[in-house]
């Protein structure tokens, strides 16, 4: 869950290189995510000074991986006694509950906790006693504690994220979304659906209007500064706040300004301001039919 | 050799110390807002985050400058480069269950509250804790706990009782530090690390009640902890979900499986009001987090602003900002506490910014409902209001298939970072960020989703970041100012407001600023970095000190006369 403004920065710090390495600067950290959060990702580019590497902390405990021929004998025992209560994928059935994320399965080492409750039954809850040696029941821990648990593990399954009309999209893209008054599927949308291969990473620059991804650089804001005696410089914009704006000209060459209210005149351009905007208003189901679109367009 | 100098360099503290804080802080003066101390993580028990200080103002504050400066250095045996004091290097007193601890990435980031008492300031980040001389920022003793991991997202800073310091642990432990010498005297277990719990929150002391919070992305129940502050002993324990079918609340879970398996961690520092002698906090997101499939109803307490009695652990009364969750936005933000009119009457109001975008106004002591409005401008998840005030979500903006373009982004509008409330104008302040995002759902069983999994968030347009101004009376922006940036920009600032009529925060390249919190001009700015912290403010040896973090760095700023 990387955020946009890694892309953008390492684009601008790309741009402005010499610059960088001048006052070896590196792009900003990523924003601390929420505490509930998937850590971000990598920037897409490393950035000028790489960190040195140092071992993230697990989240959770990790187990050393068991024997495969265990797990898999694991898996046969569970599903001839246990998976006709508790699902054949652990996850909880009509009876029995999840075994996965309960509390005494995570605390289960080898199969010591989950034995007692095996071997006893819990009567009160309606789980009866089961005659399992405690090495048939290390075999069922090593196969339930070989299925990935976190509540940021990467889940196995797989959606189409492909779920638009892409009829309907070809009339949005020249009617109502007014998508053809800036941009072309002959020009420089020719091709788009087979320089992506990832639907949601098309989409996604189809809505941000910036290219990720799958492809190279993305266009970005310009600036025009008006000084006070009148002349003007223009350029990519590098930096603004309240306080300075900086910009790089056409020869690659910065320049800043210190800011005070409205002087310098600064005027920002940015190309993917009519993407910002149609993102308040634009629906679901027309962001879906475009994708199918664009996606038709090899 | 070495021995006879650490030795004598620890009489040395423990005398210094001594002298400085004979009576350590006695938790009745926390009633009782400050000026000279910054001794608990809002500074106060309000939330409102204001100083009554005024040596620091509008016709002053360009002569604010720089006193002093410090990196801290986490990790073993290493106190930083500027801890040298002259009889030796200052301690590092290492902890832990284990010999050796799971390496971390990166230095520490200072991202919550740093505590001032009696001339010295207590600093902490993920299992490191520090003491600093607030006259100039000299390390006096370090703190290293060994890690068995957890997820090490931040630490939101220290409590203080007496002569001894709290904080949390990523892997779950309440460890408590003796203030004079780092020394530990004794750490608790809070929460189970193998059901993947992580703990983050300042611990916070309230009378003989240690407040202590934690939070699990395994879909294993939140609870908030009272601990005797003396012994560690446990006092009371809250759960934020129902315990069994047929309580209260229950009524909006499926069944008892979902309900205890429901979430909502307790991670973000909440207000107390002495005289009611109740504790208010927001509960964070139900799990799975991003669906509601397995959790049909309105999913008590989870997404909740509740109202604790601090005695029993009982609830008084919940509100609930987000009912059925399914975007991770919590209702963790820290409340406001203000007495003021609403619609002409005397009123003990609680204001809250919630993450999803909307600000509420509730009477504090029996939680009626009073105001709700959108703070943010393109909010797009909602159908509209209920008549309890309480946003009715469109389950077309849940993740799925192709896609789902939601705004705010799972951050929200708000994240932990703290608001503030000024008295003098009436006005309650928050900085917002306003991100599209599209969420996908990617996993197609819903027997396979358990915490945050099972989707794929992806960002595609910023309408920038703004400080936000809002009539708490009317629920009207009083005033916005956009932090412009090139790109996306800094994270989130915290707010703090004095009566020298300034509102401190970060801006979104990195700034600190002083504005006017009438209007939101700036006034004074330096370029730290990213505002890592909320700026706190007190008085010391007849100065006002500013103090704010960048990341693993502290910085005072103080009236150059």
């Amino acid at each position: 869950m990387h955020r946009v403004k890694l892309v953008l920065f390492t684009l601008l710090g790309l741009g402005a290189a010499a610059l960088v390495a001048e006052q070896s600067s590196v792009p900003a950290p990523a924003q601390e995510p929420a505490a509930n959060q998937a850590t971000p990702q990598a920037p897409a580019h490393p950035p000028a000074s790489p960190p040195v590497r140092v071992a993230r902390p697990a989240a959770y405990p990790v187990r050393p991986p068991a024997d495969p021929a265990v797990v898999a004998r694991g898996h046969q025992i569970f599903s001839a006694n246990c998976s006709f209560c508790h699902g054949s994928d652990a996850r909880g059935g009509e009876g029995g509950p999840n075994l996965i994320r309960s509390e005494l399965v995570l605390d289960d080492n080898n199969g010591e906790l989950i034995a007692t409750v095996v071997q006893n039954g819990r009567p009160d809850k309606g789980m009866p006693k089961f005659d399992l040696s405690k090495e048939d029941i290390e075999t069922i821990a090593a196969f339930i504690h070989s299925m990935p648990v976190g509540g940021r593990a990467a889940t196995t399954g797989t959606v189409d994220p492909l779920v638009g009309d892409a009829k309907a999209g070809e009339a949005y893209f020249n009617g109502a979304g007014k998508c053809a008054t800036c941009h072309s599927v002959t020009g420089d949308l020719a091709g788009i659906g087979a320089r992506y291969t990832d639907v949601r990473a098309l989409q996604g620059a189809m809505l941000s209007g910036e290219q990720r991804g799958e492809s190279s650089e993305s266009p970005h804001k310009t600036v025009t500064v008006t000084l006070r005696d009148g002349n003007t410089v223009e350029g990519t914009l590098y930096q603004i706040d309240d306080f300075i704006v900086s910009v790089v000209d056409a020869d690659g060459n910065y320049h800043s300004y210190a800011r005070q209210g409205d002087s310098p005149k600064v005027v920002i351009k940015d190309a993917l301001q009519p993407h910002l905007d149609m993102l308040r208003t634009l629906k679901d189901d027309d962001i879906h039919n475009l994708t199918a679109y664009l996606v038709t367009l090899k | 050799m070495k021995k006879t100098r650490a030795f004598f360099f620890v009489t040395l503290i423990v005398s210094m110390a001594g002298i400085a804080s004979a009576q350590g802080l006695d938790p009745v003066l926390l009633t009782k807002p400050a000026t000279d101390s910054w001794p608990t993580y809002s500074g106060d028990y309000s939330g409102q985050r204001f100083s009554s200080l005024t040596q620091i103002n509008q016709t002053n504050i360009k002569n604010l400058g720089l006193a002093w400066v410090n990196h801290l250095t986490p990790g073993p045996g290493n106190a930083g480069p500027f801890s040298r004091p002259g009889p030796g290097n200052p301690p590092t007193i290492v902890g832990g269950e284990i010999d050796e601890p799971v390496p971390v990435r990166g230095a520490g980031r200072i991202s919550g509250a740093v505590l001032q008492v009696n001339g010295i300031l207590y600093v902490s980040v993920p299992d490191n804790a520090w003491a600093v001389d607030a006259r100039n920022g000299m390390v006096l003793w370090h703190y290293f706990w060994k890690t068995k991991g957890g997820t090490h997202i931040g630490n939101r800073g220290m409590g203080m009782y007496h002569d001894w310091l709290y904080f949390e642990t990523p892997d779950d432990y309440l460890v408590s530090l003796d203030a004079k010498t780092g020394k530990e005297r004794w750490h608790k277990v809070i929460s189970d690390f193998n059901e993947q719990y992580f703990s983050t929150i300042a611990p916070l002391v309230i009378g003989n009640h240690l407040i202590v919070g934690t939070a699990d992305d395994l879909d294993a129940p939140g609870f908030l902890q009272s601990f005797d502050p003396e012994t560690g002993d446990l006092q009371w324990k809250w759960y934020s979900e129902p315990e069994k079918m047929g309580e209260p609340g229950s009524e909006t879970w499926p069944n008892l499986d979902a309900m205890r398996h429901g979430g909502a961690g307790t991670w973000v520092p909440g207000s107390y009001d002495p005289k009611l002698h109740l504790y208010y906090f927001g509960t964070a997101n139900p799990t799975p987090a991003f669906s509601g499939a397995t959790r049909e109803g309105d999913n008590l307490y989870t997404s909740c602003i509740v109202a604790l009695n601090v005695d029993t652990g009982k609830l008084a009364w919940y509100y609930q900002p987000s009912p059925h969750d399914t975007h991770d936005w919590d209702a963790a933000q820290t409340p406001i506490i203000v007495d003021g009119d609403f619609k002409g009457k005397p009123r003990k109001l609680l204001l809250d910014a919630s993450r999803n975008g909307y600000f509420f106004v509730l009477d504090r002591v029996t939680g009626e409902h009073l105001l709700t409005v959108p703070y943010a401008d393109s909010l797009n998840w909602a159908k509209g209001i209920d008549k309890l005030g309480r946003p009715i979500r469109d389950p077309e903006k849940d993740a799925s298939p192709g896609g789902a373009l939601v705004l705010p982004d799972s951050d929200g509008i708000v994240n932990w970072q703290p608001p503030t409330y000024d008295p003098q104008t009436g006005l309650f302040y928050v900085a917002t960020d306003e991100i599209y995002s599209v969420y996908y759902r990617t996993e197609p069983n819903v027997r396979a989703l358990q915490g945050l999994n099972g989707i794929q968030e992806q960002r595609v347009g910023t309408k920038g970041k703004y400080i936000t101004a809002i009539d708490y009376k009317t629920g009207k922006i009083a005033w916005r100012h956009l932090q412009v940036s090139a790109g996306e920009g800094e994270g989130n600032t915290g707010l703090t407001t004095t009566a020298g009529k300034l509102l401190f925060g970060g801006d979104a390249n990195g700034n600190l600023v002083a504005y006017d919190p009438a209007n939101g001009k700036p006034l004074w700015h330096t370029h730290l970095g990213q505002v890592s912290n909320a700026v706190e403010t007190y008085m010391l040896d007849g100065r006002q000190y500013i103090l704010a973090a960048s990341g693993d760095s502290l910085y005072a700023f103080a009236l150059n006369f």
